[in-house]
């Protein structure tokens, strides 16, 4: 660690809080439905789309009804990312003739894009035609980023409405948020990072004669628009294999910067839009800060153990310190310009966010560096977290802490007016409980069976990271991998598949089921006895019951794989 | 029930317009327009038009003239064997990274042999080696070495090149990129503008 590195992160955490704020400000305006500034230009195309697909502005929907547009809408477009890939030989914008994605991979990268998840098992520049990249993971990159608002959405209306049975119109919502907000950042966003280098252009592969006489064919493509919306939807599928490690997708310590911004800013605004919403901007900043402590916490560790080095690489005459000349630390599977800090920060926030898009390879992080990206998603992605998932998720977390407190004193716990009873706190439960039982449930079957070992490619307890790792980013939609897993078989494809399904919409229903229960509910006006949920306290207790239930569920795992690797190598032995 | 699938299919297909076709497509245009050298890869050509490569793109050098890039992990489908891969370094068609852990024998079996070539190659160099110039970068395209690593080679390419010390550090040290404003990244040199800096000095 140096003064370099830890100045980078400080000034990282800074421009974050202060984007945060005001972009959550015109998040509360876009989905309360009043007038912004972008309002000439934008509402005309939201009112234009609407149209065409038949939906009335005003028409408002029971919880229900909302949640069977959005899984319809879902299923449409996983079917239609379906066809697009088995049929992109068929399709235009093929310059480098790729063949028909099979069956199997087609539905997991259907399914992947479709939760928000984008677990690459395919090579983008080697598997997909730029139409599959355009009109297939592009759309999804921005539907399904959508989606997770709408749930959010729907979550905080049900706090802050009183005694009515509808939530709002799930494709308003939608389109609002893709055309007030992802659309115009995407748009910006883009053009900055051609600005940095990435390429954007529907060109054939270039052969280049190389200086040294080494031929080289140079894959293109539309990288800046995917790349863009890949981030700030936290999908994090890479145009390329690599993804941002790729110099074409993420060419400066500039772009770079900027991506780390992007991953996580929209989930911070929602953060302070709920606040607003619900007209109590401390609920929303107690929020915020317990996300931003769980969040520099693994920074700081992610960052030191990366900074500390391979110790098997010291008795082999390697300098690994950092100076002036050296960027030093582990940089096996890491890019010069970004070095280790911006390796280490670009990892924490991608899994404390649903992202998954990495600029350096997480698979050979030194053990407790890559034990921070797997934790952060063992906690249920909640820190940030994905787009409007990481906040609906983190009020499921609240609603188990007020009911905790409520226990100790014995009274009916309330959130925000309204009472937490028992329909919540098992609706809650259950949301909570779909995590341990998909990566811990098809995990464990993995490793056992030996269709699921053969994608293991390390020896020893990293091995038994990689197929748990695997599993926990599909289940938090999440969609890093330790990469050395050869997750394209039959039996992968399909699993992953399973966990994407479980951890996106088994989570998705039973929160609109709690938003419109408690949208139904009478407000009850604070009294002596409601534990007040935007003070230390709170924050405190939130953290621990979000740490407590990742850590002790998860621990003998984390136990048995990356810590058993850091003892390991502590003392000298390699696999 | 089926006025639900009618406005899925139909959101599915206005969507798909918008974001997947008029956003990448008029991106492009206007990306083409504004920033053209960049929207089409930043490639660098000879003077008759003949395409040398990118600039953000690492290339394999070899030969005892050049400055070497970082260790490279990509690999291209075998001609004898389709369903098998081959080492293909910097094989800026499919990127990749070697994902070994970091506790695994053929990673440190790697970095052993990739320290016996570099003394090997590089007699006169001194001290430890950087860690970069034994690591594979996580593209297999990285084109950047830190400038420990450039340092490292100096005293083979100026002998190879019949080029004094002072001269080649020179040349490494105004292809040296510092931290962005002074703080974003790592300090580092493009090994490919590095090397067409040489082939400059030699034209002299």
């Amino acid at each position: 660690m140096n003064a370099s590195g830890i100045l980078q992160i400080v000034v990282y955490c800074a421009v974050l809080l202060a984007t945060a704020l005001p972009l959550g400000l015109y998040l509360a305006r876009v989905y309360d439905g009043q007038k912004t500034w972008l309002s000439p230009v934008l509402a005309p195309i939201e009112r234009a789309i609407l149209a065409v697909c038949g939906v009335r502005r005003d028409q408002e929907q029971h919880w229900t009804a909302y949640a069977i547009s959005l899984l319809i809408f879902n299923l449409v477009t996983l079917l239609a990312l379906y066809a697009i890939l088995r049929l992109q030989a068929y399709l235009p914008f093929n310059p480098a003739g790729e063949a028909a994605v099979n069956a199997d991979l087609a539905f997991n990268t259907a399914v992947s894009f479709t939760t928000n998840t984008n677990w690459q098992n395919y090579g983008g520049e080697s598997t997909l035609s730029y139409f599959s990249q355009m009109a297939g993971l592009t759309v999804h990159n921005f539907t399904s980023a959508a989606t997770g608002l709408c749930v959010a959405v729907a979550l905080i209306r049900g706090f802050s409405r009183r005694s009515t049975k509808t939530l709002g119109n799930f494709y308003v919502d939608l389109v609002r948020g893709i055309v007030h907000v992802l659309l115009p950042l995407a748009i910006l966003f883009t053009l900055f990072l051609v600005w940095q280098g990435v390429p954007q252009n529907i060109d054939a592969y270039v052969t280049a004669a190389g200086l040294d006489g080494a031929q080289q064919t140079i894959a293109q493509g539309p990288v800046a628009s995917q790349t863009a919306i890949k981030l700030l939807g936290t999908n994090g599928g890479g145009f390329f294999n690599v993804n941002s490690a790729h110099p074409y997708e993420n060419p400066t310590p500039l772009s770079n910067f900027v991506q780390m911004w992007s991953i996580v800013v929209l989930s911070g605004a929602l953060v302070f839009a709920f606040g607003k919403l619900v007209k109590d901007f401390r609920q929303g900043r107690a929020l915020f800060i317990a996300m931003s402590i769980m969040m520099v916490v693994g920074i700081g560790l992610c960052y030191w153990a990366e900074s500390s080095g391979n110790p098997l690489f010291e008795p082999l005459g390697v300098d690994q310190v950092a100076t002036d000349v050296n960027p030093g630390g582990n940089m096996e599977g890491k890019e010069l310009r970004f070095g280790i800090a911006n390796s280490a920060l670009f990892a924490t926030v991608t899994t404390d966010t649903s992202c998954g898009a990495v600029n350096a390879m997480i698979d050979s992080f030194t053990p407790l560096g890559g034990l921070v990206p797997l934790f952060d998603m063992m906690l249920s992605e909640v820190i940030f977290g994905g787009v409007g998932a990481g906040l609906h998720g983190m009020i499921v977390f609240v609603i188990l802490t007020v009911f905790i407190a409520g226990l100790m004193v014995g009274r009916t716990p309330e959130y925000l007016g309204k009472k937490m009873e028992a329909k919540e706190v098992k609706l809650a439960v259950l949301v909570i409980l779909v995590f341990p039982l998909s990566i811990l449930g098809l995990g464990a079957l993995s490793v056992t069976l030996p269709a699921g070992t053969a994608a293991i490619s390390a020896a020893g307890p990293h091995g038994l990271t990689q197929a748990l790792y695997a599993y926990t980013s599909t289940t938090a939609n999440n969609g890093s991998a330790f990469g050395g897993f050869s997750g394209n078989t039959l039996y992968h494809n399909t699993m992953l598949s399973i966990a994407m399904l479980l951890g996106r919409f088994i989570v998705i229903v039973p929160t609109l089921a709690i938003a419109g229960s408690v949208a139904a509910k009478k407000l009850v006006p604070p009294s002596a006895g409601t534990f007040p949920t935007h003070g230390t306290l709170f924050i405190g207790l939130l953290i621990a019951i979000v740490v407590v239930v990742g850590g002790l569920t998860f621990f003998p795992f984390i136990a048995l794989g990356p810590l058993v690797e850091h003892l390991s190598l502590a003392a000298g032995t390699s696999f | 029930m089926f006025k639900h699938i009618r406005q899925a299919v139909l959101a599915t297909i206005v969507l798909t317009v918008i974001v997947g076709i008029a956003y990448p497509l008029g991106m492009t245009y206007l990306s083409g327009a504004l920033f053209p050298y960049q929207a089409h890869g930043s490639l660098i050509k000879k003077a008759d038009g003949t395409v040398i490569g990118s600039e953000l793109i690492g290339q394999n050098f070899t030969g005892p003239t050049y400055f070497h890039g970082r260790p490279s992990a990509t690999t291209d489908t075998d001609p004898n064997d389709s369903t098998k891969t081959v080492p293909a370094p910097y094989n800026a068609a499919a990127s990749n990274a070697s994902n070994a852990a970091p506790s695994s024998k053929a990673l440190i079996a790697d970095v052993q042999s990739r320290i016996e070539a570099l003394k090997a190659e590089n007699p006169d160099a001194k001290g430890d080696v950087p860690v970069d110039l034994v690591t594979t970068s996580a593209s297999g395209l990285d084109p950047h070495i830190s400038v420990a690593a450039a340092l490292y080679q100096v005293p083979r390419v100026a002998k190879a090149r019949g080029l004094s010390t002072d001269e080649t550090v020179k040349l490494v040290q105004a292809s040296t990129e510092g931290r962005t404003f002074g703080l974003l990244g790592e300090p580092r040199v493009n090994v490919l503008k590095l090397n067409l800096a040489l082939d400059a000095v030699k034209a002299k």
